[in-house]
């Protein structure tokens, strides 16, 4: 291990862009260059999902039963069954050709791109989550402490925007930066614990999301720090007006601040990585430590930092969330957190863990996450679907060589996701 | 391993030694300070109620006790810091000092309750039972990462074991479909251990990355399906499950009868499974040659075992008996699958796994450690105590995290753990 290490050259720089013509298209498809990979990728997973939803429906079951004598009703309702789950999908989060029709006929034009402003809507935590994973997988750790982050950041935001009064703007700053703090100081503690102790990240992390699940139960009860005056239920406390995000372009449109909050952390973080020393120690820490170490970096200092930079990017997608641009905001309830800190693996993976790939991404999700309610609402698939969705592309992503056979690509390098996670030993 | 070592920057013995120290001084002064405050006798039962034997409970006055168990705490914290100990000394330091500790807050606990008295064989035997999943997840882990499989994916295996278990035994029905679901379970959890085999082992993708995938697809599965066909179907989650049976003779022995020898079935196969994988594996040519592909896949396929084939079969094994324990879950224990019911119980596996060294033995040291961390939980709800019970729930979590990072370099992993085997 340690000789093949010790050939692995420190970060490779990026590869230069090569002019788009015709010829590079065509090597791009068939050789499987990773755009193409996810693109088959989350093709091959709509494949599986559609599936899994035709295998689940009574009706359609029903009617392959008669299928000796009536072919024509089984094959129909096969289609109806994936068709309206995926046209539903479509519709929740992309745009309606009804809400089209509806304008010409003196209906909203803004309603138009109400389905785009709820996957701009769900995306953002998601980019961020996302970015508290990838920043991690570039240094050699792997983050699946998000929700813990994101509860810490979570915790803050709502205690600081319920129980303090500060002007207008102030209070917002106060509150993000606050939830950021909050973040960073329980991603400090598996990057502390690993550096100190050895301690695997990915089971302190995993264990901290229970303890922070329990702590936010914890504070949401029995008239501790968050639950909210004269509440029997586990609810906090509502934000004050003054710590919510704004709405961009006013409503219906669901985007709020939180957007291109997430936007920019992207861009600070592609920053971050590609043009400070920082971000050249973590990138060198994650390809090689021990080459890292030979240069006289601190991998241990490196893996405080990376968790806390990590921690405070959870913790803004907390912020987005707690303070979101409703009205009113949802308060904070246990069931806030919800999936972001595991989505934030599925869509850094699927980003490759580059900053533009994880926006992508997480948009990608966003709107498979606005799509499934919209299939919840309309059809009898659960909304769990997504679920299944965004696990398959992702497993298939992780797998060039599966959907290289499978489409019968030419081999080609690797995607370069190889070197994201180490195993117990370091 | 050389990254790991040179990584970790112990901190110098003395300083440990303050620590260490520190901390046993700091329980015993919370034992003398605050769990004096309950007044009264604090009654232990050592027998569950309608048991045939019974052994009369222990009655000790809390006050005098708590301050004896305290004093003990304390002075184990001055030897441990200014006297230079040997290895088995400080150990034997440190059990004093928990024991002593854990006790003193049960007399506390206990004191306060009027009306009930704490029953430690309850307490015991739910230490057993919140272990029965762990150990056999961890035993999972073992067998896929002795043959150089990384098995994050334990988790994964309980939860799609745990669901497969429960629709198969609520479709056949009657005590035979308790059975079948089990054998559900197990196959179901192989075949998850064959996706992870199939990707890790074929496709070459990271084994950690690949683990934690394939339990966020679990996840997306079992919740889909429940929500599609479970609850449209309540005949399909009828909630079935084993009831204990009682071992003749072993059964009747008071004390450790009720606790190791008159429970489900499932504990028993968990038994079966741990005597076979510390034997298969630690006595036979068999599990030389895993370890073998484990350690140095290239000497082992020099010397003709066939490493791929190895590694294929070990990680479907071991998926079969996480799907046993994610079975246990629901046919084993409350009978009704409900989404996410694996709670973490294979990650904390997998941390047993670890804590216990790639052990069979060691794993289930420690799967009993955090059994009875949950359980001590639960029991002191059940007394009333004023603590949060969502802070006693973060209980087994937080130890966790102390044994993990407690454990200060120390462990060594097979050395080709998770790096795929390319044939030169």
């Amino acid at each position: 291990m340690t000789e093949q290490q010790a050939t692995v050259p420190a970060p490779a720089p990026e590869p230069r862009r090569a002019r788009l013509t015709a010829g590079v298209l065509i090597e791009a498809v068939t050789e499987g260059s990773p755009a193409v990979i996810t693109i088959l990728a989350i093709f091959s997973a709509l494949v599986v999902g559609g599936v899994l939803i035709v295998v689940s429906d009574p009706v359609v079951l029903r009617a392959w039963d008669s299928l000796g004598y009536a072919p024509g009703t089984a094959l129909s309702s096969t289609w109806q069954s994936v068709a309206s789950a995926y046209s539903a999908l479509f519709e929740g989060s992309i745009f309606s050709p009804t809400t089209v029709a509806n304008a010409f006929h003196g209906g909203s034009i803004a309603a138009i791109f109400y389905p785009l402003s709820l996957t701009v809507y769900e995306a953002t935590p998601l980019i961020l989550t996302g970015l508290a994973v990838a920043v991690p997988f570039r240094s050699g750790l792997f983050n699946i402490g998000a929700t813990s982050q994101f509860l810490g950041g979570a915790i803050v935001a709502a205690w600081l925007g319920a129980d303090v009064s500060l002007p207008l703007v102030i209070h917002l700053v106060v509150c993000v930066a606050g939830a950021m703090v909050g973040g960073a100081a329980i991603g400090w503690i598996p990057g502390a614990l690993k550096a100190r102790t050895g301690a695997h990240e990915v089971i302190v992390t995993i264990m901290l999301n229970y303890v922070m699940a329990n702590l936010l139960l914890y504070l949401l009860s029995g008239h501790h720090l968050l639950q909210a005056p004269g509440q029997p239920n586990q609810i906090a406390a509502p934000v004050a007006g003054n710590a919510v995000l704004p709405h961009v372009g006013g409503p219906p449109p669901q985007a709020d601040l939180g957007f291109l909050l997430a936007i920019a952390a992207a861009a600070g973080v592609a920053w971050l990585l590609s043009r400070t020393t920082i971000g050249f120690q973590f990138r060198t820490v994650g390809a090689n430590p021990n080459a890292a170490r030979s240069a006289g970096m601190s991998v241990e200092r490196t893996w405080v930092r990376v968790m806390m930079i990590a921690g405070s990017l959870a913790g803004l997608a907390a912020a987005t969330v707690v303070l979101a641009g409703g009205s009113p905001p949802p308060p904070l309830v246990p069931s806030t957190p919800g999936t972001y800190g595991f989505d934030g693996i599925t869509v850094a993976l699927l980003g490759r863990a580059k900053p533009a790939g994880v926006v992508l991404a997480g948009l990608l999700f966003g709107a498979l996450n606005a799509g499934g309610t919209n299939v919840a609402g309309l059809t009898s698939v659960p909304v769990d679907i997504v679920q299944v969705l965004e696990g398959t592309i992702v497993l298939f992503v992780a797998a060039p060589p599966l959907i290289r056979s499978i489409y019968r690509l030419r081999s080609a390098a690797g995607t370069g996701m190889e070197d994201f996670a180490k195993g117990w030993n370091g | 391993m050389t990254a790991l070592t040179a990584a970790v920057r112990l901190p110098r013995a003395d300083v440990r030694a303050y620590i260490a120290g520190g901390s046993f001084i700091g329980l015993g002064l919370v034992d003398v300070l605050v769990f004096t405050r309950h007044h009264g006798d604090a009654v232990f039962a050592l027998s569950l109620p309608g048991a045939g034997i019974q052994v009369p409970s222990v009655h000790v006055p809390s006050v005098p006790i708590v301050l004896a168990l305290g004093f003990v705490t304390i002075v184990a914290g001055f030897v441990r810091a200014f006297v230079d100990l040997s290895s088995v000394a400080r150990r034997v330091l440190i059990g004093v000092a928990l024991v002593a500790s854990l006790f003193a807050l049960l007399c506390w606990a206990d004191a306060s309750n009027p009306v009930g008295s704490m029953n430690l064989i309850d307490l015991l035997q739910g230490t057993v039972f919140a272990a029965i999943p762990l150990v056999l997840g961890a035993l999972s882990g073992l067998m896929c990462e002795r043959s150089g499989v990384i098995n994050i994916a334990i988790e994964g295996q309980l939860l799609t074991g745990a669901f497969a278990a429960a629709i198969v035994s609520s479709a056949v029905g009657a005590t035979v479909g308790l059975w079948f679901g089990l054998l559900a379970g197990s196959l179901t959890g192989g075949l998850v251990g064959a996706l992870l085999a199939v990707f890790a082992i074929k496709y070459l993708v990271d084994q950690i990355i690949l683990g934690v995938v394939i339990n966020l697809l679990a996840i997306g599965f079992t919740n889909y399906l429940y929500d599609r066909v479970m609850v449209p179907y309540a005949n399909l989650n009828t909630g079935n499950f084993f009831t204990p049976y009682k071992i003749p003779v072993l059964g009747d022995i008071p004390i450790i009868g009720p606790i190791f020898f008159d429970s489900t079935v499932i504990l028993y196969i968990a038994y079966i499974l741990l005597i076979l994988i510390q034997v298969a594996m630690f006595s036979t040519r068999w599990g030389l040659r895993v370890r073998a592909v484990g350690e140095h896949p290239t000497a082992a396929d020099t010397v003709g075992i066939r490493v791929l084939w190895t590694r294929y079969r070990n990680v479907i094994l071991g998926g079969m008996v996480a799907g046993i324990g994610g079975a246990y879950l629901t046919v084993g224990s409350t009978g009704q699958f409900s989404t996410g019911i694996s709670s973490g119980f294979g990650y904390i596996g997998l941390a047993c796994m670890i804590f216990g060294r790639w052990k069979p033995f060691g794993a289930t040291a420690a799967a009993l450690l955090f059994g009875f961390c949950r359980q001590l939980g639960y029991e002191l709800q059940l007394l009333n105590v004023p603590i949060s019970p969502y802070l006693l729930a973060m209980l087994p979590y937080v130890a966790t995290i102390i044994a993990v990072a407690g454990l200060v370099g120390r462990v060594r992993a097979p050395a080709a753990d998770g790096k795929p085997y390319i044939k030169a």
